[in-house]
């Protein structure tokens, strides 16, 4: 098969079948020199990014939210086309008729867009109320079935965050496919899966597929329309960059319009369109600028998403996160670096449009990434705080090398896999309600297999352990289930048909669960095992607090005696999670991750064996407990590399965050430092970094926000402290030096 | 071989090239008036380590070392356990990493000798650059560690000169100068480094319950630094 807007590629199997790896294997120029090309904004591009700057003001002085259409639903075509500025706009396309203005979308549940409007100062109009009435939600149809021990653990929050009332999201379509196909084909090609169904016995697993395709043909037919409406007919292959950026983008585009879900991530779609560039400057048609200009417009159509949400999600994430995730570099198979100059383009939006979360631009990192991009993403870090990464060389081996990241840390084989996104499970609470024998002394709630209070006057690690097992064994059955169930649901009601329209039929399928608070847990049976730990009981009889005696190795510090029980912590919660089989044979995984919920999590948990007081943050992700590392840097780094991703495919975050100064002394050695530690990290296999290089900006926020802060290093003279170290005084102190620097 | 060590500093990336695995050695001669680590004083005190026990450590970190990277020995004064440092640093370059001695330089005897033998590079610590300031603040004459100096360029050893500069003891140009002279006369030092005089310490002093001597004393501001690195770094030698 060929097509006139395909002239200039080289031909292959992408041709005959849907596979857009094969095009980007086939046509791709590695690039291996340093950033020294790029250009910098035009005035073109600053000028529409200004409008934008006024709107993000607006918006944040309306406290967060610029405008609502309570009337109008959601969907690929249900708003009329908006623009930021229309002449000077290269890419095209809005979630409603006007930046920023948020469009309800109750599929997920109606409660929930009901408060998240009414939060704003908007109420809910009747014609859609009226429209939901009849109808079942995903929110519905999950608390339909919710047992009573399911409605216990979310209520007790031991399981928490489960996408029960929202979008369940990290479902990432192949949105490049549009551009290399154009809509036409693609839906050709599941018209002929649907066809072949008809090949086989009914059955309802091939009769739930069937009217899934059929979803998925219509919505394929929706997104033409909504392209129709911006002026464009996408049914064909794009014809160069512009179009190939622009395809994509729509299709990312009716995902986002269609769907809420918590995290809606974009891809990898950089190396992709420097196929399109390349040839177009090729042909004479298209300049770096030029090039650099589109990769612009696109990003500032990503940075304006938005999805209405509640107050309360916010809160929990920090913000209006999108997690519009794109992953940028690795390597191929074959060796060769998928780093092209549109990976450095795409790097370079954080310096044409200013530092910014979203898109969340996540490196994917190989020891055998050309120099020129790692320290090009070194110094980016050092300039913007805004990147993170993740370790290629593992996730190679379990996805190849076409895979993307959804939300954070969520590897996924694009277009080829899927993910059941699930929220996570409270360990450290769990711990607690072992030991108290099934009972949770935050919430005052039984719950789980009823034993008595552990006795004696010191916990016995051994006892402990054993008693622990039994719950993790019965909470990893409940938690398989509820996830199944969720899932069902989510399938029946609020099914993702563009996005499952840009996957291959037949997908393989993941199940995302996770844990919370495992540095706590770690610490605390290190406690009990090296330590002297004495319960201390109140009234009831139930265990409140621990006293300790003597001193324990700490997650954090490198030490084996404590990382090996993290480690082996996460491979028992995987092992009995697999003992469930899980819905639609989906593959279960685990992640050690919270985003910014550590604090929530904190919040609903008693005091806990290693010290921590009740309601204290937890650390975030696999981070060790703040305040608790005691020998630098690299030693935390070491602990939080043991842990396996094997056990942990869904994730290990790290969040990690170190001063300039901690670096090096110039930006020379500041650079080849950081790549050093990179390097290092990863090639003992850890998974997942953030790295923060730290202003002075970010010192003020680390005084007001310790907990997010948990390894910033100063150089203090001859040697270097923890910030968290210092007291309050000196941490203003040192603030307020690094403000006379400033001024 | 037993040693001392104050503690450790798994991530070094300003004592010595490249990211480096640093260890405060414990115990000092000295009580120089500006010392930042007074609780490294005491030769008492610290953690015992066996030398195999801190390169298994060091190991841990080697992928973290790049082209560049290694260990550095600090302290505390690392040269009054030299004979500990040196099969430290023996064992490191067995197992190829390289290393670094952060030093006063104010012992030279045979076992220092032997130590500088695996030292792949030497900050040398010349605290000032006249002998009354160092017979005021540190309790010694310069001779010893111009002495020291002397020694690794005839060993030909890649040397760092370092200097705290503190407001009005030796943040002139003049004295800045002398410094330059030094490092011209002695080819083994390729790399100088002015630091900050910091107070940040204090609270150590505090802790510990004794005077720190220089408390009286400014920081010096970052224009000042700059000036100073400016003649340091000119290369016309201004020679007086």
């Amino acid at each position: 098969m060929t097509h006139e807007n395909w002239n200039g590629f080289k031909g292959g199997a992408w041709q005959n079948e849907i596979n857009v790896r094969d095009f980007i294997q086939l046509n791709y120029k590695e690039y291996k020199g340093d950033a020294s090309f790029l250009a910098g904004a035009t005035q073109r591009t600053s000028s529409v990014m200004s409008k934008v700057q006024e709107l993000f003001k607006l918006e944040r002085q309306k406290g967060g939210v610029l405008d609502v259409d309570e009337n109008t639903v959601s969907s690929l075509t249900s708003f009329a086309p908006g623009y930021i500025d229309k002449d000077s706009e290269l890419i095209v396309g809005m979630q409603t008729d006007s930046p920023l203005k948020r469009g309800v979308n109750p599929f997920g549940g109606i409660r929930m867009a009901r408060q998240a409007c009414a939060a704003y100062g908007y109420r809910l109009s009747d014609k859609v109320e009226d429209e939901f009435k009849f109808r079942t939600t995903h929110n519905d149809g999950v608390f339909r079935v919710y047992t009573d021990e399911m409605r216990a653990a979310r209520k007790c929050h031991v399981i928490t965050g489960l996408p029960d009332a929202y979008g369940r999201g990290r479902i990432i379509g192949d949105y490049r496919r549009v551009a290399l196909y154009g809509v036409d084909r693609l839906i050709e090609e599941k018209k002929k899966d649907k066809a072949a169904l008809a090949e086989v016995d009914f059955t309802v697993e091939s009769a739930r597929l069937s009217e899934e395709l059929y979803q998925q043909i219509t919505f394929l037919g929706y997104l033409k329309e909504m392209a129709a409406m911006y002026g464009y007919d996408i049914s064909q292959p794009a014809s160069n960059a512009r179009e190939a950026i622009q395809w994509t983008y729509f299709a990312y585009l009716a995902s986002i319009k269609e769907q809420n879900g918590a995290a809606m991530s974009l891809g990898r779609v950089a190396t992709f369109f420097d196929i399109y560039i390349e040839r177009d400057m090729a042909e004479g048609t298209l300049t770096e600028e030029g090039a650099q200009e589109l990769m612009d417009d696109f990003v500032i159509k990503l940075r304006i998403a938005r999805h209405l949400r509640t107050p309360e999600y916010n809160e929990l994430f920090g913000g209006d996160p999108m997690w519009i995730t794109e992953s940028v570099g690795g390597m191929g198979k074959d060796g060769r670096t998928l780093v092209t100059k549109s990976s450095f383009r795409m790097l370079n939006t954080l310096y044409t449009l200013g530092p910014s979360p979203e898109p969340n631009l996540t490196i994917l990192w190989s020891q055998g990434l050309p120099q020129g991009f790692k320290s090009f993403c070194a110094k980016v870090s050092e300039d913007t705080d805004s990147i993170q990464y993740e370790n290629d060389d593992v996730m190679r081996e379990y996805h190849g090398d076409d895979y993307a990241i959804a939300c954070c840390v969520s590897a996924m084989e694009i277009g080829k896999q899927m993910q059941f996104f699930g929220a996570r499970c409270n360990l450290a609470k769990l711990l607690l309600i072992a030991i108290n024998g099934g009972f949770d002394t935050t919430s005052g709630m039984h719950i789980g297999p009823q034993m008595p209070v552990m006795d004696g006057d010191t916990l016995d690690f051994d006892k402990v352990m054993e008693r622990y097992d039994i719950y993790i064994q019965w909470i990893s059955k409940l938690y398989v289930n509820t996830m199944n169930l969720i899932h069902y649901m989510h399938d029946k009601y609020a099914y993702e048909k563009i996005q499952m329209a840009l996957h291959d039929t037949q997908v393989e399928r993941l199940m995302a669960f996770g844990i919370a608070g495992l540095s706590v847990v770690a610490d605390s049976l290190s406690a009990i095992k090296y330590a002297k730990v004495t319960p201390v009981k109140d009234e009831l009889g139930y265990i409140v607090d621990f006293k300790r005696e003597g001193d324990f190795p700490k997650y954090g510090n490198d030490d084996d005696r404590v990382d090996s029980i993290a480690k082996d912590m996460t491979h028992r919660v995987i092992t009995e999670l697999r003992k469930t089989p899980a819905y639609r044979n989906a593959i279960h995984t685990l992640s050690v991750l919270t985003i910014t919920s550590n604090v929530m999590y904190g919040k609903n948990t008693g005091a806990t064996p290693d010290g921590r007081p009740a309601s204290a943050p937890f650390a975030p992700g696999a981070n060790p407990m703040h305040n608790r590392e005691e020998n630098g840097a690299l030693a935390s780094l070491n602990s939080v590399a043991k842990l396996k991703y094997e056990d942990c495919r869904d994730g290990i975050s790290n969040t990690f965050s170190i001063t300039p100064d901690a670096l090096g002394k110039t930006e020379e050695e500041r650079n080849a430092n950081l790549v050093a530690i990179l390097d290092g990290y990863f090639a003992k296999r850890a998974h997942h970094i953030n790295v923060n290089v730290l202003n002075r900006e970010t010192l003020i926020k680390a005084y007001e926000n310790p907990e997010d802060y948990p390894n910033l290093t100063i150089r203090v003279s001859g040697y270097a402290v923890n910030f968290n170290k210092l007291s309050r005084e000196q941490q203003r102190e040192v603030i307020s030096r690094t403000f006379h620097q400033s001024v | 071989m037993i040693g001392r060590v104050h503690s450790i500093q798994s991530l070094g990336t300003v004592d010595g090239p490249g990211v480096r695995f640093v260890v405060f050695m414990q115990g000092c001669p000295l009580r120089c008036k500006c010392c930042h680590n007074p609780d490294t004083w005491d030769f008492e005190g610290g953690d015992e380590y066996t030398a195999q026990e801190l390169v298994q450590k060091a190991k841990r970190y080697r992928e973290y070392f790049g082209d560049e990277g290694g260990i550095t020995l600090s302290g505390g004064e690392p040269l009054m356990q030299s004979e500990f440092c040196s099969e430290v640093f023996k064992l490191c370059h067995d197992e190829g990493i390289n290393t670094c001695l952060d030093t006063s330089g104010v012992v030279l005897n045979d076992a220092v000798k032997q130590l500088l033998c695996h030292t792949d590079r030497v900050l040398l610590d010349l605290k000032y650059c006249d002998d009354d300031l160092y017979r005021q603040n540190v309790g010694c004459s310069i001779d010893a560690p111009l002495e020291f100096l002397e020694y690794l360029n005839e060993k030909g050893i890649p040397t760092t000169l370092r200097q705290v500069i503190i407001p009005s003891v030796n943040d002139d140009e003049q004295s800045v100068l002398m410094l330059k002279e030094t490092v011209n006369r002695y080819p083994c030092v390729d790399k100088v480094e002015l630091l900050p005089f910091k107070k940040i310490c204090q609270v150590k002093y505090d802790d510990m319950d004794i005077p720190f001597p220089f408390s009286h004393l400014p920081e010096p501001s970052n224009s000042k630094m700059a000036e100073l690195e400016e003649v340091i770094n000119s290369k016309t030698v201004t020679s007086n």
